[in-house]
């Protein structure tokens, strides 16, 4: 089990990958640091499925790759061809597997995983930029939000809902002016709670970690 | 687990019928516990299909019945159409529509254009 919490490796050829692709940044640590800290809730709920939507370069998913562990099935999709590319790369070059899908959010796979998503992952575009400069493919749909940053995360959040298995817990990447207390209410609406699993100052950017689980989810937060 | 029900028009789109023109088969750890968990995941009638349409469905019986966990040949048939059969070059086609979304690279592609996109709300 030596290594588990190392961060991957990444999968592309050369530094110019990075000028299709998203390249990990202090929101993408964050997130990691946030999911190894939260490793034995993550284990407490004995995933069978995985998800990342817009996985990036991959980092993400093959991180929870392998600290969850082989037993499991991981899927991630990305609007961004370079993107899934990379994600299957990075998942590869550790030793992993998932398995990308080339489309909008969930859409393709949210009818068949209704209700079987253990843990979902989403480190959305979430930079607070003019309505029309929210993308749909290329680098700036890994990070123009529009309006509050929130105008792709608010498309998703109401299939959250219908996505996550009965214990499954919803990790969020979302920065102040995405305004979580605004999420919290909004989600409470379909019958999620939210804890802050962790911030973290990079920058001009205060980001946090949001994880949301069902009222009824046995999966609490002591930590 | 994919389905074409994205398209406007198509209510169910699953199972899509898979026309490989390239398959890998790679060696994967046998994990029996693996397999028994993801089977009460998926939909059974899917997957033989799928093992079909690629030519990998050797050793899967139509309907599966009796107590899987005992069964190893059978774990093992399951397995190899779960994990080991790759596609990596091929269509996926929609049931109801007909229409195609490649694979490449292993990966596949499931972006709709524009008009075929239901913006009329859910």
């Amino acid at each position: 089990m030596d290594g588990i919490f190392k961060t991957p490796m990444l999968g592309n050829q050369d530094p110019a990958d990075f000028d299709a692709v998203y390249e990990p940044a202090e929101d993408s640590f964050l997130l990691l640091d946030m999911l190894e800290k939260d490793h034995a809730n993550l284990m407490a709920i004995n995933p069978c499925i995985c998800l990342e939507v817009g996985s990036g370069s991959g980092i993400c998913i093959t991180f929870l790759a392998q600290i969850v562990g082989r037993s499991v099935t991981y899927f991630c999709t990305d609007i961004n061809l370079k993107a899934v590319e990379m994600t299957k790369a990075t998942a590869h070059k550790n030793g992993r597997s998932v398995e990308p899908v080339l489309c909008n959010l969930a859409d393709a796979l949210e009818h068949r995983l209704e209700g079987k998503v253990d843990v979902l992952l989403f480190n959305p575009p979430y930079v607070v930029t003019p309505s029309d400069e929210v993308a749909c493919d290329g680098i700036e749909a890994s990070w123009a939000g529009g309006i509050k940053g929130r105008e792709v995360t608010d498309k998703f959040l109401p299939k959250v809902a219908s996505l996550l298995s009965p214990e499954g817990a919803f990790y969020l990447v979302v920065i102040k002016e995405n305004d979580p207390d605004d999420i919290e209410e909004l989600m409470k609406g379909y019958g999620f709670r939210m804890k802050c699993v962790g911030s973290r100052r990079a920058g001009r950017e205060f980001l946090s970690i949001l994880r949301f689980t069902r009222q009824s989810s046995r999966v609490d937060t002591p930590l | 687990m994919l389905t074409s029900n994205i398209i406007k028009g198509v209510t169910k789109g699953f199972p899509l019928a898979i026309n490989p023109t390239k398959i890998e088969v790679k060696e994967v750890d046998f994990n029996p516990a693996f397999v028994v968990k993801t089977l009460t995941k998926i939909d059974y009638p899917a997957l033989y299909q799928a093992a079909n349409d690629v030519g990998h469905g050797e050793g899967l019986p139509e309907n599966i019945e009796g107590d899987v966990k005992e069964n190893e040949e059978l774990l093992k048939s399951l397995h190899n159409a779960l994990l080991q059969v790759e596609v990596i070059e091929g269509e996926l086609v929609c049931p109801e529509s007909g229409r195609k979304f490649p694979i490449s690279n292993g990966i596949p592609n499931m972006l709709l254009l524009e008009n075929e996109i239901d913006n009329t709300g859910q």
